[in-house]
């Protein structure tokens, strides 16, 4: 039963056919990448408000405010839309399970949905509007949270390019998030308030960037789905645009235009990373290799001789 | 809870006669996959999946035998194996299930309750062995059941019941272990020293399986994981990393703002009202 093995991934294994070994994720497309877009965008958009309120720049906060609610109601259809039966939704509310992401995640989305919808509404109509400050700062802890949960989410399965990535995973999506809300900010708030909207697409420009880099030179060969085919197009498409994005909008200074374009590339980097991590998922438990050659060399490691 | 139930599935007696995907197919009353020709084998079903609990393997091999005389002669042999959901003792699909639609019986196996699964999905990339999936136009989630209804009513699972040589074996799981064991030490004597055991260990990375194999080559031959580990094991690392990301967030939404905080908490209570 001897038999050469290589150390790397590229080695030769032993596969049935070839055949994958786990199933890929059946989500589709675009409503889950859609939703973890959305997600984010309604998170950082809620932090966003509350800091805003605080500092007194009320376009911006009212324009964040809106912003969340309409993330976090969109993009909860979409997940909806994602279930098999979407008529049983509520079934999701039945437990709360913290040992499933995506319980503790629907409570978390039902929380910020909820607050975020009464912060904006009350913003619009001017209704309660203590009732509606309550809201949007208690969105500013249902906020970050709805933006990272869904790392967890894809980490918390099988797949290897996935679970792998679980340290970066969180700050790929923070980035993309505050990148994704800095970027709404900056188009739908007047230029003298825009200020901090495009320091946050900046700053997280610049995370999700990095964290993306850093996340594919930690995982060396189970990091591969994130560089071939389809997967690899994307997130290079979402690098590219997201930090291209990123320092337009440092220079975009008083021109309109340029912000505009700014804002625009960093909100489709954004949604190509979360196509991105969607594909190089599906091609990560696709191929038996990622799933077969570490667990056989952790085995063969540990087994000496 | 009554004993635990399992299933020793050894395949060093399986002929390839796929009367347990069938008997699982008829008692279950599961749909019909089409008729697929994978031109690699006698295989023609694939894999586990939401309409096939029991799956055949079939595996064409040459390997090399010591025989006096001929040092390095070639045999032919078939590897079969019916393959199975694992029930496992740390189950990912049960972990993560968001809606409480999987559920641990008092035979220690696992299940999916039907009228409750909404057909999230999460369950099919969690599971570590590639079992249970989601069933299109059905929208729901299913895998093997152990019959659970069969072992209600006292009877053996469909098919350890259907199988002519006694490859899948159904009992108290201690018992199997031990049958296991015997076996396993009857081949090495009988000079098949490949003969291993795979899922029976407490201690692998998922506790342990509730139907475990007795096989002649290494699992990712067979399709299987060859060290396979519970995802939710990780999870409260997980937590942890998002965690900290959520408070980078929360931290850089502060810092870019910072410079503006004058207004402070009046600005704040102005700007709800304006
Ligand atoms: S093998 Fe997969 S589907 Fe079966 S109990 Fe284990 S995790 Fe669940
Ligand atoms: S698809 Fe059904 S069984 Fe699977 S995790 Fe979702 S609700 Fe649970």
């Amino acid at each position: 039963m001897t038999r050469e093995r290589s150390m790397v991934p590229e080695a030769e294994f032993r596969s049935y056919y070839g055949r994958p070994v786990i199933k890929a994720p059946i989500w589709h497309e675009p409503h889950m990448p859609t939703y973890l877009y959305l997600g984010g965008l309604s998170g950082v958009s809620s932090m966003m408000a509350v800091v805003a309120g605080f500092t007194g720049h009320h376009r911006l906060a009212r324009t964040a405010r809106i912003a969340a609610a309409l993330g976090a109601a969109t993009g909860a259809g979409l997940l909806a839309a994602e279930l098999g039966r979407p008529e049983r939704f509520l079934n999701m509310l039945r437990v709360f399970k913290p040992t499933s992401p995506m319980s503790v995640g629907s409570w978390i989305l039902a929380a910020q949905g909820g607050l975020s919808a009464v912060a904006a509404s009350s913003e619009l109509t001017g209704i309660l509007p203590v009732v509606g400050d309550a809201a949007v700062l208690a969105t500013g802890v249902t906020g970050p949270l709805t933006a990272t949960y869904t790392a967890v989410l894809v980490a918390d399965t099988a797949v290897p390019a996935w679970h792998e990535a679980y340290r970066e995973l969180p700050f790929l999506f923070a980035g993309s998030a505050l990148a994704s809300a800095g970027a709404l900010g900056m188009l739908a708030t007047p230029r003298a308030e825009a200020g901090p909207a495009r320091a946050v697409a900046m700053i997280g420009a610049a995370m999700e960037t990095v964290s993306g880099v850093v996340m594919e030179r930690r995982l060396g060969p189970a990091g591969e789905p994130y560089r071939l085919g389809r997967a690899g197009y994307l997130m290079r498409s979402a690098r590219a645009l997201t930090a291209g994005g990123g320092l337009l909008a440092a220079v975009a200074g008083r021109s309109r235009t340029l912000t505009a374009l700014s804002g625009l590339a960093l909100t489709a980097g954004a949604l190509c990373t979360r196509f991105g991590v969607l594909a190089a998922g599906r091609a990560s438990a696709a191929d038996p290799k990622y799933t077969v050659v570490p667990q056989r060399q952790r085995l063969d490691g540990e087994r000496p001789g | 809870m009554t004993e635990r139930m399992g299933f020793f599935t050894d395949t060093s007696v399986c002929i390839g006669c796929k009367a347990c995907e069938v008997a699982c197919k008829e008692w279950n009353q599961l749909p019909d996959d089409g008729f697929v020709f994978e031109a690699t084998s006698y295989d023609n079903t694939g894999q586990l999946g939401a309409s096939t609990w029991r799956h055949v393997a079939f595996i064409e091999q040459t390997r090399t035998v010591r025989m006096k005389g001929d040092e390095d002669a070639g045999v032919d042999r078939w590897l079969m194996s019916s393959d199975v959901c694992k029930h496992c003792t740390h189950a990912a699909c049960l972990d993560v299930c968001p809606t409480g639609a999987l559920f641990r019986t008092e035979f220690g196996t696992v299940v999916v309750q039907e009228d409750i699964c909404n057909g999230c999905g999460y369950c099919v990339p969690a599971c570590p062995f590639g079992v249970i999936d989601r069933r299109e136009g059905d929208g729901r989630a299913w895998k093997c059941t152990m019959c659970y209804d069969r072992q209600r009513g006292g009877l053996e699972p469909a098919c350890a019941k259907a199988c002519p040589t006694d490859s899948i074996q159904f009992g108290p799981l201690d018992e199997l272990r031990e049958r296991a064991e015997d076996r396993l030490e009857r081949l090495h004597a009988d000079g098949r020293p490949e003969a291993r055991l795979y899922g029976e260990s407490p201690d692998d990375g998922v506790g342990g399986a509730g139907a475990f194999f007795l096989l002649l080559d290494e699992p990712e031959v067979y399709g299987l994981p060859p060290d396979p580990v519970v995802t939710t094991r990780d999870l409260p690392s997980m937590w942890r990393w998002a965690g900290a990301a959520a408070l980078s967030v929360a931290g850089v939404v502060a810092v870019a703002f910072s410079g503006s905080f004058a207004g402070g908490i009046a600005g704040f209570r102005n700007g709800g009202r304006r």
